[in-house]
C-alpha cells in the first residue's frame, strides 16, 4: 500500500466529508427559504447577502446557548447519544461513488472512499446502527417522554428498515452486483440498447415498484414529514431530544440532514444512475474521460440537491400520518409490495431468459 | 503489513475482550447490552481481519442491528436498576462461583492439550466474498441451506402464533 494511495484516498474522504457538512449546512437554509416560498412569506433574510449566512448565525446560537446536562445517572451515555447519531450518519458517505475515473498523471483515481463489494449490504448495516443513537440519548435523558420519544422513534425506523431492505432486493437481482459502483456502472448512459428491445437502462424506469417503496422507506428513516412523528414539535413533546439542549441537539437536528442528504445520494444512487447522464459516451469521446466524468459528478450532485428539494416539498404538501397509519403501512403494504416486486422480478428474469 | 494486521487484530481482541467482561460485570443491565454492542463490533472485525465481509456485515446487521436493538427495547421498558435487583442467597452464589471454577478447570485442560492447527500457505482473498458464498449455499450447501430457512421461518411463525392474544369471543383456537 504505497502513501500516494493513502493520500488519495485521505484526500477524498476530507473532500466527501467537507462537501457533506456543507450541503447539510445549506440545507437547513434551504428548508426555510423553500417553507417561505411555499407558505407565501420571505423567509430568513436579514443575516447576510440574501439571508446565506443565515446556517452560521444558528450555529453561533447553537454553540452559546447554555448546555444543559439533566440529573442522570448516564452522563457518558447522554454526551454519547448524539456523537454515535452523528457518526453513524456520517459514515455511509464512505462508499458512495460520487464519480466515475479521473485520470491524473498516469494515474486513476476512483472518486469514492471504499469500493467494497458488499456496499449496498454496508449502507443497510450502518442505518441498523442508527437507532442506537436515538435509543441511547432518549434512554439517558432520564426522562419518561424521552424514552417514549425514544422508543417510538426507533420503533419506526426498525420496521421501515425491512421494507427498505426487500425493496433492495429486487434491484439487486437486476443488477447481479451488490457493489455501489457496480449497480451504477449497470445503468450505463440513458438507453439500454443491449435488450430485445431499447429501453430506459435507469432502475426508476425498470424498478419503479422498488423505487416507490424505498422513497417511502428513506422519508421513514429520515424522520422527515409525513413519518416526523418521532419529533412532532406541534403535537407531541419534542420527542427523544426533549432534554437535550446547546450543541447536542444541534447534533441531533444536523445529522438529520446529513442522513438526508446521504439518502438522496443512495437513491439517486440506485434508481437515478448516479454519475450516469444522457449523451455520456459521446462527451468522453469528445471532450474526453477527465471531463466527462467532472460533468458525471455535477449529474450526481444535481440528481442528490434535487432529491433534497423533494424531500423538502414533500414535508410542506403531505400531512402527518397518525402512528398506526404508520405502522399499517410499513408493516401490511409496503412489506407485501416489496415481496410481490421481489416474485414479479423473478418471474421475469426466467421468462426473458437470463 | 503483516505488523499492521498484527496491531489491528490485538487491538480488535483486548477490545471484545474488555466488552465481554464489562457485559458480565455491568450493574446496570442496559450497559451490559450496551458493552455487548461493541464486543459485536469488535467480533465483526475480526472477520474483516479474515476477509470474510459478507459475515462481517451479516453480523453488524443481524445482531447489533436487530436481535440487541429488541433487547434493549425490553431493557428499557422494564427499567431494571440497582435497587430492584432481588439478592440470590449466599448458597446459590458459593454453588456457582464453585461450578464456574469447574467448568474453567475442564476448558483449561482441553486447550492445554489441543494442537493448534498450522495457519494456511496462503490467504485466499475472495474466500469470503459474497460471489462465493453464493456459489457454495446454492451449490454444494443446498439442503442444508433451504432446511435453514425453513427452520427460521417455523420459528417466526411459531412466535406470532404464540404472541397472538387468544380473542375469548371467537370459538377459533
Amino acid at each position: 500500500m504505497d502513501t500516494i494511495f493513502i493520500l488519495e484516498k485521505s484526500l477524498i474522504i476530507l473532500t466527501v466529508f467537507a462537501i457533506t457538512m456543507l450541503i447539510a449546512l445549506y440545507s437547513t437554509f434551504g428548508e426555510r427559504v423553500f417553507a417561505a416560498y411555499f407558505q407565501d412569506r420571505l423567509g430568513p433574510n436579514r443575516a447576510g447577502p440574501l439571508g446565506l449566512l443565515q446556517p452560521l448565525a444558528d450555529g453561533v446560537k447553537m454553540f452559546t446557548k447554555e448546555d444543559f446536562i439533566p440529573d442522570t445517572p448516564n452522563k457518558f451515555l447522554f454526551i454519547f447519544g448524539p456523537f454515535l447519531f452523528m457518526t453513524t450518519a456520517l459514515i455511509t458517505s464512505s462508499v458512495i461513488p460520487w464519480g466515475d475515473k479521473l485520470e491524473i498523471m498516469g494515474r486513476t483515481v476512483y472518486l469514492q472512499a471504499a469500493d467494497i463489494n458488499v456496499a449496498v449490504l454496508f449502507v443497510l448495516g450502518i442505518v441498523s446502527i442508527g437507532v442506537y443513537g436515538i435509543m441511547v440519548g432518549g434512554w439517558a435523558s432520564n426522562n419518561k417522554y424521552s424514552l417514549l420519544g425514544a422508543v417510538r422513534a426507533s420503533s419506526q425506523m426498525i420496521s421501515y428498515e425491512i421494507a427498505m431492505g426487500l425493496s433492495i432486493i429486487s434491484v439487486l437481482m437486476v443488477s447481479e452486483t451488490l457493489s455501489l459502483r457496480g449497480i451504477v456502472e449497470k445503468q450505463h448512459g440513458f438507453i439500454d440498447w443491449s435488450g430485445k428491445f431499447p429501453w430506459f437502462s435507469w432502475y426508476v424506469f425498470k424498478q419503479p415498484l422498488a423505487f416507490l417503496i424505498f422513497l417511502v422507506c428513506a422519508f421513514a428513516e429520515t424522520n422527515r414529514t409525513p413519518f416526523d412523528l418521532p419529533e412532532c414539535e406541534s403535537e407531541l413533546v419534542g420527542g427523544y431530544h426533549t432534554e437535550y439542549s446547546s450543541m447536542k441537539l444541534g447534533f441531533y437536528l444536523f445529522a438529520e440532514y446529513i442522513n438526508m442528504f446521504i439518502s438522496s445520494a443512495i437513491i439517486s444512487l440506485l434508481f437515478f444512475g448516479g454519475f450516469n447522464y444522457p449523451g455520456m459516451d459521446w462527451v468522453k469521446q469528445q471532450l474526453g474521460t477527465n471531463a466527462a466524468t467532472l460533468i458525471g459528478v455535477g449529474a450526481m450532485f444535481a440528481k442528490t440537491l434535487f432529491g433534497i428539494f423533494f424531500y423538502m416539498w414533500v414535508r410542506w404538501t403531505v400531512p402527518r400520518f397518525r402512528y398506526d397509519q404508520l405502522m399499517n403501512l410499513g408493516w401490511k403494504v409496503l412489506i407485501p409490495l416489496a415481496i410481490l416486486n421481489i416474485v414479479i422480478t423473478g418471474a421475469v428474469i426466467i421468462l426473458s431468459g437470463n | 503489513m503483516h505488523n499492521f494486521t498484527l496491531l489491528l487484530f490485538l487491538i480488535l481482541s483486548s477490545l471484545a475482550i474488555f466488552c465481554g467482561l464489562m457485559t458480565v460485570f455491568s450493574r446496570n443491565p442496559i450497559h451490559s447490552a450496551l458493552f455487548l454492542i461493541g464486543c459485536f463490533f469488535a467480533i465483526a472485525g475480526h472477520y474483516l481481519l479474515l476477509s470474510a465481509q459478507f459475515l462481517a456485515i451479516v453480523h453488524i446487521i443481524v445482531y447489533a442491528g436487530a436481535i440487541m436493538v429488541l433487547f434493549l427495547f425490553t431493557l428499557m421498558l422494564m427499567n431494571l436498576n440497582e435497587e430492584t435487583e432481588q439478592h440470590k442467597p449466599a448458597l446459590a452464589k458459593i454453588g456457582a462461583v464453585i461450578s464456574a471454577g469447574m467448568l474453567m478447570l475442564v476448558l483449561v485442560a482441553v486447550f492445554k492439550r489441543a494442537v493448534l492447527a498450522p495457519p494456511p500457505p496462503y490467504q485466499d482473498f475472495s474466500i469470503g466474498t459474497i460471489e462465493t458464498l453464493g456459489k457454495v449455499l446454492l451449490n454444494e450447501f443446498l439442503l442444508p441451506f433451504e432446511f435453514a430457512s425453513v427452520l427460521l421461518l417455523t420459528a417466526m411463525i411459531g412466535a406470532v402464533l404464540l404472541a397472538k392474544k387468544q380473542n375469548p369471543n371467537t370459538n377459533q383456537a
